[in-house]
């Protein structure tokens, strides 16, 4: 009986350790979650502005250094042409070298037979933007370092993001303590047998510890509180394992399938960060982001690596007139309908959200669950992106005279059934 | 609760109170053994009875579980090579097009994804149709689909390619003889040009054009009364007085589409017609209850013998009204006879008479008749003919003697089966296979092609270009909306290519854009742009056009006809007579394999999958027949045709209605042996076909067969106050009348129900969609039912199981029959079923705000959203049914199969083409689960998305559902009802007062979907005026 209530309240003072080290788990992860959300915000400053243009519109083309990508380096550009010019140029090359300008001739010569791309949408102030980003990026060196690749610095840990892998750490962090306990157990048995056993009868030394361990052990097996105790354990553990196993029964997280042609996603969104708009050319307008057509790739492709094996693939299929299959990573079921225009464009979420960090990708996978809690989650904690959006200026209002929380999703119907099924 | 002043009823069963009408209305679905329910009903669907099937499927069902959980299936994602700029995949595209089929004309907008053809909507910019649809046009997408269409030109039985059947016809027709082409009507002055190249370079040919359904007596009359064999444009909206005899104007006469959206403008009235409070009167005298006699405000029924004499009575005392010489024939005593010819003397210049007659004799008395009341002009214009039917049945008749006779050596038939639809088609028969060439363009081995000796399948429209010209000067373009699916070719490249040109028809519409349409409308922009903005466009329309001049009535041609009525029609025919119609699905029947339009019951009889024999009540216990009965119809000199029997009111005593379109034997596995074809009955007269006959006879054949019939189907309880109508006196009087406005008690004496409620309510704060359907302005057509099963992906559940009570459609329309008699009044009601009233009414899901099905869901499939939606999640379903008992309203449907994987339902969805069809944004339903009408939710998260990403609240209006779009004339009219701007707001804001009611407004289920109670223009008769004034001072 001794024993046995010291082992109670050991067992209390570490589950109260436990719960204090689950809290401080979790405050960790709940910053690093905030973290995340802060290095989203950032920007501002006309060149900032030209910047977001030019890596959507010019990278794929131009560097900000002298290199030659498939046009020219536009290193000091400014100093070269005037920004009359420029704005000319910009809108409507093709009209500048009918003109019969000698620069753009001369520009036409070389590079021919491509010419570049007309931008008639981009407003004056737009090309200044821009032509101040190119300015603001000659002056520090190391521009082009891989190693500030990565747009958005997703720090959220997996475990962060499915309840599961919580539950597993403190099913961990329980069979530790377990263990902990049991050791302390044996020592103090030991030691109570040792202070205790000679005045019990003759022969103390003789008994093994092993028997007498046996004894205790039978004599804790005989009490019932300890005995429930184990079985409950036992009985939680099993019933959470099932659980989780059915739970992930269809759920692909991490599915990285073989795709047809190797193409990494960190070469070209994190090296080289093409926008993702580029070559996922509605991702922004409808519904599906769509792969892009093998015409995107020629693009670049036209000119650039044309002799790797992986691109005389794409040649082949333009070629023999044959797609390219792809093999899709993320599949919902067809009962779930879900647009991306609603979330890129309207709602303003970035790409990395759901679909993790794709610029350090050399094979796409699945990061996120993509289960509904996984959907209904995010649409309870997510803010509507409102600013300048007329659609909500009339929630807004009437949201603010009820609540001092901003306006989130759920708050406008977005956990309602027929917002993504039907 | 005696809330209305009269008794409705929608089916003799139920007025009658069967006892098995009685059992099916208190029970939501059938109780019909399951495994009867389909010819076999199998393990397949898991429904085996046997405790051992049962096992097995379980043991089974858990092998193939295990397995198929450990390996997700590899989805591919397959992008474009060359994506075409404009277009996204998940985008739809919308393009112009037009669909003109056998006279039929809709300028229509063509909604495609990912390249494939998926709905149909009416084009607005055309001034004919102002973007309404008909079943058919909606159904028209389908039939692209339908996988019992030929792959590929055939020689004979076999299968051929196109190289080799143009090789061998060319060698035949260099031998000469006699060739005609047989075509039905064609719109397009370009596949006329590529025909006159073909006859150009082989000049023995000639072109004969015919109708299945032909008007062409009128056609005689015209060239009779003024010497122009046209038919005229009819304007129904200028008539105040507009008189039909047979004429089913707005079903399926010359152009139904265009007269539905001109008479309704004349019905609608209050806030919806610029708070008119005025409507035409309509006299209908017919035999068969059709779909204009449906809309009546007075509805006569004759016989077949007496039409002619009805037109001579009408004009004999219009005559002696308006001071015109009367005609010679036998005086006719049918009611409204005298009621018609006041009122349309009284409405002279504004009035209009219409016959459906074939007679040319009838139509030449009914032209004497419109000139007297000085129509011509007003409701007829000769000066704008139509191309709509250009049939002509003596050449038809001629060519048939003379194929038979072997004075014709090559036929070649274009969108045209006479062996199945001419009455002849029997001699055809015989004949065809004598000839040295015969050619089908027809898409399918059908009667007709399966006789020729070559087959060069037509493209479908949506894979065509065309040229149509409905009227001089109103131009509409066809353009592909797809790859030809199948090794088709357009009938205008065989023929351009057999007369030794350049084949590609797309550059030939285009040099006939430029050498004639393009000079004509005078655009500044070059031709170049004036194409694409055509195409874009759909429509063209030249109102510059010079107008024909219109040639004066000859009144001397009055006398020759009036003595051949006199000659043929008696007052008191005693023998049963027949009359042939058409439906308004059907059709002639040229769109038989499209399980859509077999299943659409038609808006009458609310009868599909099969045609029959419609008798009234009288003549049936005459001759001792009962519904569903086999019975044997001879027509002399004709075979005879075994139909069951459907009891019709208000069909002529004495009379046999049957409709034309059916009995299909090689149109493909949805139309074949559905029905009896009735064509053979028809009779050829020297110079017109006639639908109708005298002399048949009837006989029990013994058997019975049951028709599919939904009428009874989703009864509403006995609850009365469903239907709210009044006349038009009463209604000018106060805009309130035929409303009714229930009570319900509570401690503090009786409340309106919608005072109390035990729910809180919803907070709409965003959106509150809601709809307003106008019962003044729903003719019945049904467009909106093959709308919706268009958009919303609708199985199709075969005959079988519509008799079980098992049918999809999420919109139906209730066709109620009225009479003015008390229930008790035994005497009154018989008056009433033998030529009843008619109400239609658009029923769906009314999206209550204190909805019965969604407190009674275990799973919470069912809730509500905050825009006012009853939202249905397929994915929660379990399938208890709870939500379909608990409806007031019976609106919601049981998957109770797998009807889109199941060969027992094969109607096109269930193979890789059909499938083609379904709409990508809206799940497919699987078996066991709860569907119903969702407000089209797909459409209002896209418009809502479309607006928010332009950063913009929904314009009002920009958001439509596809029943609202389909409606030919505006009926049924949905929108925001938290925008002010938008016209269901504004609407609701006049009439909520006036004439919006809810169904069922007692049980306070608050619907989003308000009526508009039905305006007939009778005269105030005592009662039912009174017991409304009596009601409303309640």
């Amino acid at each position: 009986m001794h024993t046995d209530f010291i082992g109670f309240s050991l067992i209390k003072m570490y589950s109260r350790s436990v719960i204090s080290t689950l809290v401080i788990v979790l405050i960790a992860l709940f910053s690093s979650y905030q973290s995340v959300a802060q290095d989203a915000a950032a920007g501002g400053g006309d060149a900032a502005k030209g910047k977001e243009l030019f890596s959507t519109l010019c990278q794929q083309c131009h560097a900000v250094t002298d290199e030659k990508v498939i046009g020219p380096g536009l290193k000091g550009i400014t100093k070269r042409r005037d920004t009359a010019w420029l704005l000319k140029w910009v809108k409507n090359p093709q009209a500048v070298i009918s003109s019969g300008d000698a620069y753009a001739t001369a520009l036409y010569a070389k590079f021919q037979p491509l010419v570049m791309q007309s931008f008639p949408d981009l407003s004056d102030d737009d090309i200044k933007n821009i032509l101040a980003h190119i300015d603001a990026s000659a002056a520090p060196a190391p521009a082009a370092g891989p190693a500030t690749g990565g747009a958005v610095a997703a720090t959220a840990t997996p475990a962060s993001e499915s309840p599961s892998g919580l539950f597993t750490a403190v099913l961990v962090a329980l069979l530790v303590v377990m263990l902990l306990v049991l050791g302390v157990l044996l020592v103090l048995v030991t030691i109570l047998s040792k202070a205790v056993g000679p005045t019990t009868g003759e022969g103390g030394q003789a008994t093994p510890f092993l028997q007498r361990l046996k004894t205790s052990l039978g004599a804790a097996a005989s009490n019932s509180t300890l005995r429930s105790i184990v079985l409950w354990l036992f009985v939680f553990v099993v019933t959470k394992q099932t659980f989780d196993g059915l739970y992930s029964v269809g759920v692909s997280q991490g599915y990285a399938p073989k795709q047809p042609i190797a193409f990494s996603h960190k070469l070209h969104a994190g090296q080289y960060q093409v926008n993702c708009n580029y070559c996922h050319t509605s991702v922004y307008k409808g519904k599906i982001a769509t792969i892009p057509s093998a015409n995107i790739c020629m693009n670049c492709h036209g000119e650039i690596k044309r002799e790797s094996p992986e691109i005389q693939k794409i040649y082949k299929a333009i070629e023999t007139d044959t797609p390219i299959e792809w093999v899709r990573v993320h599949n919902l079921p067809d009962l779930a309908y879900f647009n991306h225009a609603q979330h890129t464009n309207v709602g303003q979420v970035q790409c990395q959200t759901c679909h993790g960090e794709i610029e350090k990708m050399e094979v796409v996978e699945q990061r996120s669950s993509l289960t509904m809690g996984w959907c209904i989650d995010c649409h309870r904690k997510t803010e509507v992106a409102t600013k300048d959006n007329a659609y909500y200026d009339k929630l807004v209002a009437l949201h603010k005279k009820g609540s001092k929380e901003p306006l989130r999703v759920a708050n406008i119907g977005g956990l309602e059934c027929s917002k993504c099924h039907y | 609760m005696e809330s209305t002043n009269k008794r409705y009823w929608r089916g003799l069963e139920e007025l009658r109170n069967d006892e098995s009408f009685v059992k099916n209305a208190y029970k939501e679905f059938s109780d019909t053994d399951i495994n009867k329910s389909t010819e076999s009903g199998s393990i397949v669907d898991g429904i085996g009875s046997d405790r051992r099937d049962f096992l097995k499927v379980l043991g089974f069902g858990m092998a193939a579980v295990t397995l198929a959980a450990c390996d997700t299936p590899v989805h591919k994602a397959i992008p474009y090579i060359n994506k075409p700029e404009s277009t996204f995949p998940g985008i739809a595209d919308f393009y112009a097009s037009t669909y003109s089929e056998g006279g039929d004309y809709f300028p229509v907008l063509v909604k495609t994804r990912e390249g494939r053809p998926i709905k149909i909507e009416g084009n607005p910019s055309s001034s004919i149709t102002k973007g309404g649809t008909s079943a058919r046009v909606q159904a028209s997408v389908l039939s692209l689909y339908d996988n019992d269409k030929l792959k590929g030109p055939k020689k004979g039985e076999a299968d051929s390619d196109w190289d080799t059947v143009d090789k061998e016809i060319l060698g035949l027709l260099q031998r000469g003889g006699a060739i005609r082409i047989v075509s039905s009507t064609i719109l397009s002055p370009t596949t006329k040009s590529a025909i006159a190249a073909f006859i150009a370079k082989y000049p023995t040919a000639t072109h004969i054009q015919y109708d299945a359904n032909s008007v062409s007596g009128l056609v005689q009359a015209n060239l009779t009364s003024f010497g122009q064999g046209v038919i005229p444009s009819y304007d129904f909206s200028k008539a105040k007085t507009i008189v039909s005899v047979g004429a089913d104007f707005l079903g399926s006469w010359i152009a139904p589409n265009e007269y539905t959206d001109q008479y309704i403008a004349t019905r609608k009235v209050g806030a919806n017609a610029g708070n008119k409070k005025e409507m035409s009167r309509h006299y209908q005298f017919e035999t068969g209850l059709s779909l204009t006699g449906s809309n009546a405000d007075y509805r006569t029924a004759i016989k077949p013998s007496q039409e002619g004499l009805v037109v001579a009575a009408l004009y004999n005392k219009v005559a002696a009204k308006l001071g015109g010489t009367p005609v010679s024939t036998a005086s006719v005593d049918v009611a409204y006879l005298d009621k018609a010819a006041a009122d349309l003397a009284a409405a002279r210049g504004a009035a209009l008479v219409v016959s459906g007659s074939n007679d040319p004799n009838v139509q030449v008395l009914v032209n004497a008749l419109n000139n007297l009341l000085g129509s011509y002009g007003v409701t007829i214009d000769l000066s704008r003919p139509v191309n709509y039917r250009q049939g002509n049945d003596a050449a038809m008749n001629a060519f048939i003697s003379d194929a038979k006779a072997g004075r014709v050596q090559g036929v070649i038939f274009y969108a045209a089966n006479p062996v199945y639809d001419h009455p002849r088609g029997a001699e055809l028969k015989e004949a065809l296979p004598r000839l040295g060439l015969s050619v089908s363009f027809a898409d399918r081995s059908d009667e007709t092609a399966s006789l020729c000796k070559y087959t060069c399948p037509a493209s479908h429209y949506l894979e065509s270009w065309d040229v149509s010209e409905p009227k001089a000067g109103f131009y509409s373009l066809t353009q592909p909306t797809i790859n030809t699916i199948f090794k088709t070719r357009q009938p205008q490249a065989s023929l351009l290519k057999w007369a030794g040109l350049n084949s590609n028809y797309e550059n030939y519409i285009k040099s006939y854009w430029r050498s004639t349409v393009y000079p004509q409308a005078g655009s500044s922009l070059s031709f170049d742009q004036f194409w694409i903005q055509s195409l874009h466009d759909g429509v063209l329309e030249l109102q510059t056009a010079s107008a024909a001049a219109a040639g004066a009535f000859k009144p001397e041609t009055v006398a020759a006809a009036a003595a051949g009525v006199a000659q043929k029609y008696k007052p008191n025919a005693t023998g049963i007579e027949l009359a042939l119609y058409e439906k308004v699905g059907i059709g002639t029947g040229a769109m038989a394999n499209n399980p859509w339009l077999q299943e659409l019951p038609d808006p009458v009889s609310k009868a599909c999958w099969d045609n029959y024999a419609c008798l009234s009540q009288k003549t049936a216990t005459e001759l001792g027949v009962q519904a569903f009965d086999l019975v044997s119809v001879e027509v002399a000199g004709k075979p005879a045709l075994e139909l069951p029997v459907l009891i019709q009111p208000g069909q002529a005593d004495g009379t046999v209605s049957i409709a034309i379109g059916y009995g299909r034997e090689k149109a493909g596995k949805s139309a074949d042996g559905v029905g009896k074809n009735a064509y053979p009955l028809v009779s050829v007269s020297a110079n017109a076909l006639l639908f109708s006959a005298t002399d048949v006879k009837i006989s029990k054949s013994g058997g019975s067969r049951t028709i599919a019939q939904t009428q009874t189907h989703d009864t509403v309880m006995g609850r009365r106050a469903v239907i709210q109508e009044t006349v038009l006196a009463a209604y000018k009087k106060d805009p309130k009348a035929g409303r009714y406005f229930p009570k319900v008690v509570t401690s503090e004496g009786p409340v309106s129900p919608t005072d109390i409620s035990l729910w809180k309510g919803y907070e709409k704060t965003n959106h509150s969609w809601g709809m307003i359907i106008d019962l003044n302005s729903c003719t019945g057509c049904a467009a909106c039912v093959i709308g919706c099963q268009a958009e919303n992906n609708i199985p199709v559940v075969g005959r079988q199981e519509v008799i079980n009570r098992r049918e999809m459609h999420w919109i139906r329309i209730d066709r109620y029959y009225s009479s003015d008699a008390e229930p008790e009044d035994r005497k009154g009601l018989e008056i009433a079923s033998s030529n009843p009233e008619v109400v239609f009414q658009p029923m769906l899901c009314q999206h209550c705000s204190n909805a019965p099905c969604e407190t009674v869901c275990p799973v919470l499939a069912t809730t509500h959203s905050t825009e006012g939606l009853n939202q249905m999640t397929y994915n929660r379903c379990v399938g208890t049914r709870y939500c379909a008992n608990n409806c007031p309203y019976k609106v919601r449907r049981f998957n109770w199969f797998k009807y889109f994987d199941n060969d027992n339902f094969d109607y096109h969805f269930n193979n890789d083409l059909g499938k083609m069809v379904i709409n990508p944004d809206v799940t497919v339903r699987s078996r066991g689960v709860i569907e119903k009408c969702s407000f089209c939710v797909q459409r209002i998260q896209e418009g809502k998305l479309t607006a928010k990403k332009e950063r913009r609240r929904p314009k009002p209006d920009e958001i439509q559902v596809a029943c609202a779009q389909a409606c030919p004339t505006g009926g049924i009219v949905f929108g925001d009802m938290n925008d002010p701007e938008s016209t269901i707001s504004k609407l609701l804001k006049e009439e909520n007062d006036a004439r919006a009611f809810q169904v069922l407004e007692e049980i306070n289920v608050r619907p989003q979907i308000s009526y508009l109670t039905k305006i007939r223009n009778k005269d105030e008769e005592a009662k039912p005026v009174a017991a409304a004034a009596e009601h409303h001072a309640e």
